[in-house]
């Protein structure tokens, strides 16, 4: 097993390897032993998704036919009608969109800003500040959900989207937002320190700089903060539920699980599986869409944060 | 004319002062501003009342009412038995996901660190669950869970030459931790790309000089890969402890708890007590402890890291 391994392990480098018939079969086992392990982990990775949109697909009753049924036999494309006729679902749509951008723009132009502000200049207790920004990254959310809750019942806002929206305006004050400010300040600190002295040299003001100079530059890291941002909001679950109640509001996580907490609670016969999943890959289309298209920038933001880690 | 050929910057530095700084740090200071505004209302101030109402009962409407350390008392001195329940299984539940995230992740990131045919095929693969978490990855698994759902389509191949079959996850206190245990691994997605981009940054030549010392494929991992990779496992695992000790969504949408508050979380705990039943002060309390119990262990990882961890060659 362990020779098996280091076999895979060097099985790419054969350019100096002899060219020896043994040579070649333990090659050919290595790579053979590399790509079905990859190929395994990515089966596991897709399935549960791939079953998902079948699923979506399937006629009701049919769902849970043995063994399964793969490519859905009759293929019913209705259910995503279906699914959007008989709820809100469009509504939902919209809310959900509505919150995650707004926050996200929010979360984007405050961190640049504060960012931009920690990486450039020099003011009295920067480094103080710093720590205290990224140590609110290990504070557990938890600590602070009552009394939130308080301050947004207090300033009437429950039942309102604000709660989920005004906190990211303000530059990671927000809980979590930190890690944008860290991730854009990272990003910034890589860059030549000459241009914004030239700059400055020309009489500019630093908010010219950071409008004019910094935010172009930075592109990747604001990009990278955006897709997290916008995936963030719109996945979150645990935000919406408590200062959400009403249905004019209800985000698509809120309405997902109201839909399997009514449709569940009328017996496991009953409960239709395919609308369910139908709404479901509603969810997650747009996140797909948002990770496929920018692909490049989210990869590099998870590894710039690990990185930065250090 | 000499007044304009000197260099901006000078001009700067003349400009007058607000409470003692120069307009440089006064500038500084105000692009950090939003942040502070923020930090204040929605973290320090939140943080301070949060402990201040846990010693109260307070159930939002009508008075509060002073009790001093009560709250903390009925929690640790085990009268609340769902408490307890609830501090055993996220403990459970940490214990198994942290390490078992890693591990899985540590061995992904290795299979793709090599010069793999589509090798961002694979990643996108890999990484596609975990942008998916949420609600639809728990309703997508509470339909993977159930008795003849996918997970037991698998499981019921290999155990049915043995006469048995799948366990009713969602349905059985014994198994329903292992199958939300299960369902968390999907997501590993993040920490093996960071452990990926670890991976690539290690010099090839430390590998090279490994070799000509006469070791094996264990033995790099051992002696180059594993010592190289632990600020990136610092760093995952202290994440991945704050997160998993505040695990939430998958409890309440796949099995509010149950069955049999075999999967009842302290968050969850915490939900049904502060904003099902309104009671803030006690729900403040179960806050702060299980803050106290996250802050413990990240304090024990930062000083086990000095023992372990080795930032370019030198513990840190």
């Amino acid at each position: 097993m362990q020779r098996l391994a280091r076999i895979s392990f060097q099985a790419s480098d054969d350019s100096s390897t002899q060219r020896t018939l043994f040579a070649y079969v333990r090659t050919a086992l290595g790579l053979t032993f590399g790509y079905s392990a990859l190929l395994l982990v990515a089966v596991i990775s897709l399935l549960p998704l791939v079953w998902m949109i079948s699923t979506s697909l399937k006629a009701f009753g049919r769902e849970f036919l043995f063994p399964p049924q793969w490519i859905p036999n009759p293929v019913v494309f209705g259910n995503y009608i279906t699914a959007f006729e008989t709820s809100n679902l469009a509504r939902y749509f919209g809310n959900t969109l509505m919150i995650a951008v707004l926050a996200t723009l929010g979360t984007v132009i405050s961190s640049s800003l504060v960012a931009f502000g920690f990486a450039r200049l020099e003011f009295f207790g920067k480094r103080v500040l710093f720590i205290i920004l990224l140590s609110t990254l290990m504070l557990p959310g938890i600590v602070t959900l009552v009394p939130t809750f308080v301050l947004f019942k207090t300033l009437g806002w429950i039942d309102t989207p604000l709660p989920l929206i005004v906190p990211w305006w303000f530059g990671g004050g927000a809980f979590g937002g930190a890690f944008f400010v860290f991730l854009i300040r990272q990003f910034m600190l890589q860059l030549p320190r000459e241009l914004d002295e030239a700059a400055l040299v020309d009489g500019a003001s630093y908010f010219r700089i950071y409008w004019r100079i910094m935010l172009p530059l930075s592109k990747p890291a604001l990009a990278a903060s955006a897709i997290f941002s916008f995936i963030h909001h719109w996945n979150d679950f645990l935000n919406p539920l408590i200062f959400l109640n009403s249905e004019e509001w209800r985000t698509l996580a809120l309405y997902l699980r109201f839909f399997l907490y009514t449709e569940a609670g009328g017996g496991a016969g009953l409960t239709r599986w395919n609308l369910m999943m139908a709404a479901s890959v509603v969810m997650l289309v747009p996140v797909l869409v948002i990770f496929f298209s920018a692909q490049r920038y989210f990869i590099r933001g998870v590894a710039l944060t690990g990185i930065a880690g250090r | 004319m000499a007044v304009t050929d000197q260099p901006a910057v000078q001009r700067h530095r003349r400009r007058a002062r607000i409470f003692g700084w120069t307009w440089r740090e006064t500038q500084g200071f105000l692009f950090v501003l939003p942040w502070l505004f923020g930090f204040a209302i929605f973290i320090a101030g939140p943080f301070f009342f949060s402990f201040f109402v846990s010693l109260t009962q307070w159930r939002f409407i009508g008075d509060l009412k002073w009790l001093g350390l009560e709250n903390y008392v009925r929690l640790l001195s085990a009268d609340d038995q769902r408490f307890v329940q609830a501090v055993y299984n996220t403990t459970y539940y940490v214990v198994f996901h942290v390490p078992g995230v890693l591990i899985i992740s540590f061995i992904i990131a290795g299979l793709l660190n090599r010069k793999v045919r589509g090798i961002a095929i694979y990643r996108t693969c890999f990484y596609l669950p975990s942008i998916t978490t949420g609600v639809a990855t728990a309703v997508l698994w509470y339909w993977v869970l159930q008795p003849n759902g996918l997970l037991n389509n698998f499981i019921n191949i290999f155990l049915a030459p043995f006469g048995a079959r799948g366990p009713n996850w969602l349905g059985s206190t014994t198994w329903a931790m292992p199958g939300l245990i299960i369902m968390s691994f999907w997501t590993v997605g993040t920490t093996m790309i960071i452990f990926l981009a670890g991976f690539q940054g290690i010099p090839q030549h430390l590998y090279e000089a490994a070799e000509i010392d006469g070791a094996g494929w264990w033995g790099k991992v051992r002696n180059v890969t594993i010592p190289l990779m632990t600020p990136q496992i610092f760093l995952t695992s202290v994440i991945g402890v704050i997160g998993s000790f505040q695990v939430f969504t998958a409890a309440l949408i796949i099995t509010e708890g149950g069955p049999a508050d075999a999967t009842l979380f302290v968050l969850l705990h915490l939900y049904q007590i502060g904003f099902t039943a309104f009671n803030m002060g006690y729900a403040s309390a179960i806050a702060w402890v299980l803050f106290l119990i996250i802050l413990f262990f990240t304090i024990v990882q930062f000083i086990s890291a000095k023992r372990w961890v080795y930032y370019e060659g030198v513990r840190a």
